[in-house]
């Protein structure tokens, strides 16, 4: 008997057991379709973390002052202490000490009113250079950036957030206009492009950024002149963070004349922001994609219960089927495909109701759902697994059966 | 003349119950040649059942040898039982033994699934041997849409259709009525004297009666004078 006749006869056994075989099927594709889903909504609230967090620009590392762990275990929180300076983020540009860092902005951050004209609004002000719109990855829609020689002369310029910009200027342009800080009066040189707001960051289009210079006579308090509360590097590539997070462990280790275990600075980089982020997400998903998993497995325990109640239902006809020339490899066969195919046809269902939940679902849960081909493919095969599994004893019991017993049974 | 389509030499097949064992038959010698149709009559008890297992390869025997065309068959694995059966072998059973979910072509067309014969030959065999037994205009008919006589008219389709050196009845009659059984006797004479080979089970005396030669059975033996062996 040909495999198609096989399939076909298959087919028609399901066919006139059409309810039973629907709801055998309802069973798989419940399970596939909550693990689908389930796994989507992890990997989609993945992809968005990461794309919030790649957005703070490429191959980054940062490096956070505090969080050292003393010897009695005492462990101080970041920012306990500004231990950064800007000689420190001097020294790391330095291409002979660490050449798989390409650029690196030193930043001192402070909350101030910034007034333009009668309208104030409370923002952070950044203290930084040049660099800095490269390591983050950040562009102007207006004006220009800060250049160098506003570092050199500490002239009293300020590039903007889109949201400062809306929340001072309501939607004039700002370039050429000035905006009140602390009381000193800075020119507003340049808009940044909106990279839209994150929930996980701090707003990053609502912000004001100042020469590093400028802030510090202007801006920060007399006590912090020189320290930077945090300092941005870019590796050269992402290959090379690794080797860039050595070289700045080690320059900032020697140039604060401490050990690893006692190191007054924390560097972190995308990965870890990324774990961190991540770790919540995964631990949820896994836990739901167990429950949708088992879910799967009681589908797979009803193709079992209902083939092995068809093979005791049909013995008449097994036998009848074997005094007429089928093997018992060709029984076998025949009820391995009927499993299987509930359980494939589950299985699509399933990924139907899970392709049709990815559409709908964001709506509602204002999550996105990402629905891999990987996944799909894992899915249907992962059916078609639990369909040959559930059925391989239930056929072998059907393969087993003596003609004469089944033909007996009036 | 050719040797016997089936020849059987002290076929024994005892079962075993606990201590008990019973010789269901006890050394059964007997011959049919081609074109030959013989009615095994015997009581029931008598073995009957077991030789028409054996005689059906349903079922192999404890010892002694049995030849179907010349093929051993009595040392033979389920997988080669089941092509003899295919290739060989045309049953008609007492219950009809139809599937009700399929037609009266696909019924028939189901030995032919098992050789490997393609779908277009099948559905060819499938009329020609449902036309055979004067059922051409009931191909799509449900078992349940035919009356006792036609499921059985069916049947015996069924039992031709893959054109096998031996017609094997087990009380094919034992479910119809008068009507349908001389109606199904009919058809066997039809077979017989278009030069099928035939045997029948019965326990029926005017079943047997409808047979060229009657072969009687009785406590697992066969009476000599009717076993027709060399």
């Amino acid at each position: 008997m040909t495999t198609l006749e096989t399939f076909r006869s298959a087919l028609q056994a399901l066919h006139s057991h059409r309810l039973r075989s629907a709801l055998t099927m309802l069973g798989i594709l419940i399970g596939i379709a909550a693990v689908i889903l389930t796994v989507g909504l992890g990997q989609g609230a993945q992809a968005q973390v990461q794309a919030q967090i790649s957005k703070l620009g490429s191959n980054l590392l940062v490096v956070t002052p505090g969080s050292t762990t003393s010897s009695t275990g005492v462990r101080g929180g970041r920012g306990t202490s500004s231990t950064l300076t800007n000689a420190d983020a001097q020294a790391l540009t330095a291409v002979s000490v660490a050449p798989d860092i390409r650029a690196v902005a030193a930043t001192a951050t402070s909350n101030q009113s910034v007034t333009a004209g009668s309208t104030n609004w409370t923002t952070t002000v950044v203290g930084t250079t040049p660099s800095w719109a490269q390591v983050r990855s950040r562009d102007l829609s207006a004006g220009r950036f800060l250049t160098a020689d506003d570092i050199a002369q500490g002239r009293a310029v300020a590039v903007l957030g889109t949201e400062t910009v809306t929340q001072l200027f309501n939607g004039r342009s700002p370039v050429g206009q000035s905006v009140s800080i602390n009381g000193s009066t800075f020119t507003v040189v340049g808009v940044l492009t909106a990279i839209g707001s994150t929930s996980t960051t701090a707003n990053e289009d609502d912000q004001v950024i100042v020469p590093q210079t400028a802030f510090a006579t202007r801006v920060a308090a007399s006590s912090a002149r020189a320290a930077v509360s945090t300092i941005y590097i870019e590796a050269t590539s992402q290959g090379t963070l690794t080797a860039a997070y050595q070289e700045a462990k080690s320059l900032l280790l020697t140039r604060h004349g401490v050990t690893t275990t006692a190191a007054d600075f924390t560097i972190s980089s995308q990965q870890s922001l990324l774990q961190t982020a991540t770790a919540t997400d995964r631990t949820l998903t896994i836990l739901l994609g167990g429950v949708a998993g088992i879910s799967l497995l009681v589908g797979a325990l009803g193709i079992a219960n209902m083939m092995l109640v068809s093979v005791a239902e049909r013995v008449r006809e097994i036998g009848l089927r074997k005094a007429l020339g089928a093997t018992p490899s060709a029984v076998r066969r025949q009820f391995l495909f009927e499993a299987s195919s509930l359980g494939v046809s589950g299985g699509v269902c399933g990924l139907v109701l899970a392709g049709t939940g990815a559409v709908v679902l964001p709506h509602f849960l204002s999550q996105p759902v990402t629905i891999s081909a990987t996944a799909a493919a894992a899915a249907v095969g992962v059916s078609l697994l639990i369909g040959v599994v559930a059925g391989v004893y239930p056929a072998s019991r059907a393969a087993r059966l003596a003609p004469i017993d089944a033909l007996r049974n009036d | 003349m050719s040797g016997p389509v089936l020849s059987l030499r002290d076929v024994r097949k005892t079962y075993v119950m606990g201590d008990l064992r019973v010789d269901a038959l006890a050394g059964v010698s007997m011959d049919v040649y081609e074109g030959e149709y013989v009615a095994v009559m015997g009581p029931s008890g008598s073995g009957k059942s077991t030789l028409m297992h054996i005689l059906g390869c349903l079922d192999v025997p404890t010892s002694g040898t049995y030849e179907l065309a010349g093929t051993d068959v009595s040392r033979m694995t389920e997988a080669e039982l089941a092509e003899v059966r295919n290739r060989r072998i045309g049953f008609v059973f007492q219950g009809f033994n139809l599937l009700p979910t399929l037609n009266a072509w696909r019924n028939v067309e189901l030995p032919l699934l098992y050789a490997g014969v393609s779908r277009d030959a099948r559905r060819r065999r499938a009329a020609e041997a449902l036309e055979r037994v004067g059922l051409a205009d009931r191909l799509d008919h449900r078992p349940g849409e035919l009356s006792g006589g036609q499921q059985q008219r069916v049947a015996v389709a069924r039992a031709l259709v893959t054109d096998p050196s031996l017609i094997l009845a087990d009380e094919p009659t034992g479910n119809l009525d008068s009507r349908a059984t001389a109606d199904v006797l009919g058809l066997f004479e039809e077979l017989s004297s278009a030069g099928r080979t035939i045997m029948l089970i019965t326990h029926e005396p005017d079943v047997a009666a409808a047979s060229a030669r009657t072969v009687r059975i009785r406590d697992g033996l066969v009476d000599l004078a009717t076993a027709g062996a060399a």
